[in-house]
């Protein structure tokens, strides 16, 4: 009995901050959020329920535009993401040595140190007209005049992926870690070519690596907002910038919550959507075996 | 090479699956394996017995192409396969943990290999029921990897291998994980599964039951090399070194010193004085080099000491019974020898008059040939 109240009240002392966290950090203000998106503004202090903000989304193109290339280039991001750090995950979970593991892990982790500000403010040293690439190729004599390379959306593009492909790499690692050398060299035993291999045995295995760092990915991508305001500049069209204009610039909180509500519903829907598109599901992922 | 030289040797090697020339593989400056040549006849169980990091493993490996020797030739049916990759030649290999693929179920694990050869549907489904059968699992294809116990999993990555129907089956140590019941169970299984395949099988083991028990041929490899080659009774019964007579059985040690030699036949005297007898084979023995004596449990009397005959021909050993150790037709007794050695004796623990107690004192001896004398090292 006294065994049983001790766990029982480790349990609540455990779940207490958690519990604190879900409801008054995420579960209540994304509450209020949604109430206030359903708030109609009929003149000041004069407000109504209904869905009059949806309605002003779908009215306008610009809007759900945004949110469309919003979405589109996370994809982008989030498959070049996959591009980018499934052999940078493979080569640090099954080539390297034991040793330069954590070393290449941990060079992977640096980018981190640097807040998400000054890295992009790196980029733009780097890339700006007057910027050291710019320069260099003047120098070189590749081009006569100097080039802007920032404010297009292949640069959002490449500074996006700068910033996440990280958190890409790091669930694939520690899937792709877990793979037994054995499972390959039977692979290639039994009649399998390098890229039999890789197709019906490496992707297979990590997969949830796979689907949760996309998950990951895509959500910080669609989600962001330094990274594609600095280098995309006010031509970006990034949907987190419609929301800040709404909140900030025209104090409109009934239109940026509504935003906000789209911006989470949609990208939960894509999110759904890829799953049900590559036959995982959320729970394999979360939970393997 | 002159054709007409080269005619009569190939076709002596196509009765031998496998070929092992001269094979020598060397990690930086270690050697993990050193000239070893061996051949496997067709449809033969062929084992490899050797403690663990002697260079089986590695060997297998070179056989299997996932490493290359330094040296030598490895030949499948006659054929050098060095320059294939793993997955061109025509050996399948039962890895240590299995590895069967976990995200894909049984029918997809047995059907793996035929994808990759680029056979089509019905022929890949008729094979995969076919081999199902055979091992005794029919209509398991849905099942997930998970849901079969371990004596099953085992026999389905045999199967996956011989769907394939391979010149060689390599097996590495494929029985460690399972516990022993089961273990002794597989043993016979897989015996049974090399007769009905009638494949030849080339298995690595460190446990020298296992290979005694399946194999028509043995090799006992020793830090890279192999020590012996040939059938188990003959590896158990005339040992050609000490580490074969150590390692194959079970054997109680004596060292001593050779005091006499006549013919086959050698005197030795150990460290507390009393003298033994053993054959001896190894030519380059003399009088007074130190030497180990090798007896199996079984070829040892016991006999009470009051009631030996005072002229018994053969050696005798005075000791004092320490424990008996009861396994059924395993039993035995534990002598300690005056010199306080101790020296395991085949004894079924009777009853009455038979049995022995702790503290008797007992006479022990054995016929001359039953001890083996090999030069002791170092």
């Amino acid at each position: 009995m006294l065994r049983n109240d001790a766990t029982k009240l480790s349990l609540i002392l455990l779940m207490t901050p958690f519990i604190l966290w879900i409801v008054l950090l995420i579960i209540l203000p994304q509450l209020g959020i949604g109430y206030l998106s359903l708030r109609e503004k009929l003149g000041p202090n004069d407000y109504k329920f209904g869905f009059a903000n949806y309605v002003d989304f779908l009215q306008e193109p610009i809007y759900w535009n945004t949110l469309l290339r919003t979405a589109w280039m996370s994809i982008l991001v989030t498959i070049l993401s996959l591009f980018v750090g499934f052999p940078i995950a493979y080569y640090i979970a099954k080539i390297a040595r034991r040793r330069s593991r954590a070393a290449l892990f941990l060079l992977c982790l640096i980018p981190l140190w640097v807040s998400d500000l000054v890295r992009a403010f790196g980029w733009i040293v780097l890339l700006r007209e007057t910027g050291i690439i710019s320069g260099a190729l003047q120098s070189v004599g590749l081009i006569e005049g100097p080039v802007e390379l920032l404010y297009n959306d292949v640069t959002v593009v490449i500074g996006l992926i700068y910033t996440v492909v990280l958190f890409m790499i790091v669930p694939l690692v520690s899937t792709l870690d877990g793979m037994d050398n054995s499972l390959l060299e039977a692979g290639y035993n039994l009649g399998g070519s390098r890229f039999t291999v890789f197709r019906m045995i490496v992707v297979p295995y990590a997969m949830p690596g796979i689907v949760a760092g996309c998950i990951i990915t895509f959500m910080l991508t669609a989600g962001s907002y330094l990274t594609p305001i600095l280098l995309g500049g006010k031509n970006s069209m990034w949907f987190t910038e419609q929301i800040y204009d709404q909140f900030i610039t025209r104090y409109n909180w009934e239109a940026g919550s509504t935003f906000g509500v789209l911006l989470l519903v949609f990208t939960s829907f894509v999110v759904w959507l890829g799953l049900r598109l590559t036959g995982q599901n959320l729970a394999s992922t979360v939970a393997k075996d | 090479m002159l054709p007409l030289r080269a005619a009569p040797a190939r076709k002596e090697s196509l009765m031998f699956d496998l070929e092992s020339d001269k094979i020598t593989k060397r990690f930086g400056t270690f050697t993990a394996v050193k000239d070893v040549s061996f051949e496997v006849p067709s449809g033969s169980f062929f084992s490899i017995l050797g403690p663990s990091g002697c260079g089986k493993t590695t060997l297998m490996r070179i056989i299997a192409g996932f490493e290359t020797p330094s040296e030598g030739d490895i030949r499948i049916k006659g054929k050098s396969v060095l320059g294939s990759a793993p997955n061109k030649r025509n050996v399948k290999m039962v890895f240590q943990h299995l590895a069967l693929f976990p995200m894909m179920n049984i029918g997809e694990n047995i059907a793996y290999g035929l994808k990759c050869r680029g056979e089509n549907r019905t022929d890949i489904k008729r094979k995969v029921t076919a081999v199902l059968d055979r091992i005794g699992l029919p209509g398991v294809e849905e099942k997930h990897v998970s849901q079969l116990s371990g004596g099953q999993k085992q026999r389905v990555a045999i199967a996956r291998c011989m769907v394939l129907e391979p010149d060689v089956l390599l097996l590495d140590e494929p029985l460690g994980a399972l516990d022993l019941k089961l273990r002794e169970h597989m043993k016979i299984e897989l015996k049974q599964l090399q007769h009905q395949f009638d494949t030849t099988f080339l298995y690595i083991t460190h446990d020298q039951s296992e290979a005694l028990v399946m194999s028509d041929n043995v090799a006992v490899m020793n830090a890279g090399r192999f020590e012996q080659i040939g059938p188990p009774e003959e590896l158990y019964n005339a040992p050609k070194s000490a580490f074969v007579a150590g390692f194959v059985g079970d054997s109680n040690r004596f060292s001593g010193k050779v005091s006499a030699i006549s013919g086959g036949e050698a005197r030795i005297t150990l460290a507390n004085g009393q003298e033994v007898l053993a054959g001896i084979d190894d030519k380059a023995l003399f009088l007074g080099a130190k030497v180990d004596v090798f007896v199996r449990p079984e070829a040892i009397f016991i006999t009470r000491r009051e009631k030996a005959a005072a002229d018994s021909p053969q050696t005798l050993l005075k000791g004092v019974v320490d424990s008996l150790l009861f396994n059924g037709a395993n039993s035995r007794v534990l002598v300690r020898l005056e010199d306080s050695s101790l020296v395991e004796v085949d004894h079924r623990i009777g009853q009455g008059e038979d049995r022995f107690n702790k503290g008797e004192a007992v006479l022990l001896g054995w016929e001359m040939h039953a001890g083996q004398c090999f030069a002791a090292k170092g």
